[in-house]
């Protein structure tokens, strides 16, 4: 009984915490090294961390949700009113179109927003205008224009309601989601 | 819920926080609607006009919000007229042989109208009779009769006070005229949208159509029983054409890239859209009895929200072919686009007034933007809003007044401003997020 007591109990905080995990932009460059560990033999084995570079390695449908890998980075962010794809992202779109290059089954769609300033159906362009952006990056990097979709959502779908750039910045943004990986 | 009312005249606060307080509670409809009325600015020429109370001889109750409350608050919101405070009032003439004009030249008013209403004939209905007069020649101006069903007493009010906006200014009334918008309330799964339709000042709103995604961009049909509309529920954006009496629809446009943008020409015969299958958005026109469409715009630019000219022979629309958005405009039978503003850094979604003299912009500056109107023979700009996230403009069918989405705090709520800037007004519409507001045409 005290077992089970305690087993439950490390369950509800496993839980809780796995609640308590909010999902942050990506503030980090590809050029950040991990060390390489080796868990040792008598611990919880977890995958070994990446080399960034590793773009095509057979293990990398995992690396979606590995956090070491360029593949779980999945949104870009933009300027006020730009389109440009800053410099950060671009090992992240490196990444994706490699992926998508090895991978002819990937299909990804590109959902694009602006934040809520401005007029709504210009948005609804600016939104594509971004979309396409990343879409010719990742074209460039090898995949197939057949693999690709952009769909704009302009600032139909905000991420947050505040209008402050607390949360403008977060809206600004283009989604890379696979519908087929 | 607070009520901001201010005014330069302190007597009519005694008048009208009591009247406002009355709208608070006097809804039809399942929506609760409030209005909120602030003076930016006297207006020195604003005409003064006494609505004496009309009289109720009908049967059953008077309507909490009276016939005469509604067409002073009409008159007032139309920037023009300087309606008496109830409380001035020395005398109360009923017919016409009981006015004593003295009295009302002392009282320094230019117009009275008295009035009355009755049981129409036959039942099923209300007569409201009224009569406008001059008060320095003493010559009447009107006399009618206004007949409505029962339950369209605030129609019938608004349509007096539409031909006594029509008599003395020689510009036809938009207050018996709708008003269509989006409303968005958040519910436990994220979002619920509608796009509604009310009278002009807010009231008795019906939903058109619900979507748990979002709805944009609604357009009034020349005669005003169908709205195109852009909608999201199949993941991307795609044009609805609405009959509102029936709620019968027809998908227009759907495919990949965008499909926004919907305008009905004044005309009737066709519709501008915005397409981006071409590789970026451009303006098309369909002919809406072939359903054929050919390309207006051919610029590698987003040029969207496409509003026409009154005699349907030009487009005005936004593009950013010159850097940031700009409206420019182009001859609906194609041609070269010219640029129309000329003051701003950023002037998108256009709305044409009818009388043809002007357009009125979303204009940006910095992070803040503010409902413009641009002269199109003077050539300029004036600011006719405070901001800081004006936006949706859209004219009164007689140019009198505009109708634009705007932010308090976080929440969405509709602004009318007069045309001259002279008067604004907040609608607080519903519980949620309220934005594009479109107003529709004059129906006869």
């Amino acid at each position: 009984m005290k077992i089970a007591l305690r087993l439950l109990l490390a369950l509800l905080v496993t839980v809780a915490l796995a609640a308590c995990k909010t999902t942050e932009p990506v503030q980090d460059t590809p050029e950040d090294t991990t060390p390489d560990t080796v868990a040792p033999v008598d611990e919880v084995v977890t995958a070994p961390a990446l080399d960034p570079r590793d773009y095509t390695s057979a293990q990398s449908v995992e690396n979606f949700d590995n956090p070491e890998s360029l593949l779980s980075k999945r949104v870009i962010y933009f300027d006020f009113d730009q389109s440009d794809v800053k410099a950060e992202y671009r090992g992240i779109i490196t990444a994706h179109a490699a992926y998508a290059a090895s991978h002819s089954s990937a299909r990804i769609t590109l959902e694009s927003h602006a934040d809520e300033r401005g007029t709504r159906e210009y948005n609804l362009g600016l939104g594509e205008r971004r979309g396409n952006a990343i879409s010719g990056l990742v074209s460039a990097g090898g995949a197939s224009g057949s693999q690709l979709d952009v769909v704009t959502y302009g600032e139909e779908r905000p991420v947050c309601r505040v209008s402050a750039e607390d949360c403008w910045w977060q809206n600004r943004r283009v989604e890379i989601v696979y519908t087929a990986r | 819920m607070t009520i901001l009312v201010h005014r330069i005249n302190s007597a009519a606060l005694r008048v009208f926080l009591p009247v406002l307080m009355a709208f608070a509670f006097a809804f039809t409809g399942s929506v609760q609607a409030k209005l909120e009325i602030e003076i930016i600015k006297g207006n020195a020429s604003a005409l003064p006009i006494a609505v004496v109370p009309f009289q109720w001889k009908a049967s059953g109750y008077p309507p909490i919000t009276t016939v005469t409350e509604v067409i002073d608050q009409d008159l007032y919101r139309s920037g023009l007229f300087k309606p008496m405070d109830e409380s001035d009032m020395a005398d109360r003439p009923v017919e016409a042989e009981d006015i004593r004009f003295g009295t009302w030249r002392l009282l320094k008013t230019d117009y009275l109208v008295i009035g009355s209403i009755r049981d129409a004939v036959g039942g099923n209905g209300y007569e409201i009779v009224y009569q406008l007069f001059d008060v320095h020649t003493q010559e009447q101006l009107l006399s009618q009769i206004t007949t409505v069903g029962l339950g369209d007493l605030r129609f019938g009010a608004h349509r007096v006070a539409d031909a006594i906006y029509e008599k003395l200014t020689g510009v036809s009334g938009a207050f018996s005229t709708r008003i269509a918008y989006v409303s968005a309330t958040p519910t436990e799964q994220g979002y619920h949208y509608e796009l509604v339709v009310a009278d002009a000042d807010g009231f008795n709103p019906q939903s058109i159509v619900g979507s748990p995604e979002p709805l944009l961009s609604p357009s009034w049909s020349s005669n005003g029983e169908q709205l195109a509309y852009v909608s999201f529920e199949n993941g991307n954006s795609e044009i609805y054409v609405q009959t509102i009496a029936t709620g019968a629809r027809q998908l227009v446009s759907s495919g990949k890239g965008i499909n926004g943008a919907p305008a009905f020409s004044p005309s009737g015969r066709y519709m501008a859209l915005t397409l981006s299958k071409s590789g970026n958005p451009e303006i098309y026109i369909r002919d809406l009895a072939t359903g054929s469409q050919r390309q207006l715009t051919h610029h590698w630019a987003i040029d969207t929200e496409a509003a026409w000219s009154p005699d349907s022979s030009m487009i005005y629309f936004t593009s950013d072919r010159g850097g940031r958005p700009q409206i420019y405009r182009v001859a609906a039978s194609g041609g070269k686009a010219e640029r129309v503003t000329l003051d701003g850094d950023y002037n998108a979604r256009a709305t044409v007034a009818a009388n043809g003299r002007s357009i009125a912009v979303a204009q940006g500056k910095g992070s803040e933007y503010r409902i413009g109107i641009w002269d199109l023979e003077n050539q300029r700009m004036r600011i006719l809003t405070p901001g800081v996230l004006d936006e949706s403009p859209s004219f009164a069918p007689n140019s009198s007044m505009i109708l634009y989405a705007t932010k308090e705090g976080d929440r969405g709520v509709l602004s009318a401003v007069s045309a001259d800037g002279n008067v604004r007004q907040r609608l607080i519409l519903s519980e949620g997020d309220v934005r594009e507001p479109a107003w529709s045409p004059v129906i006869r």
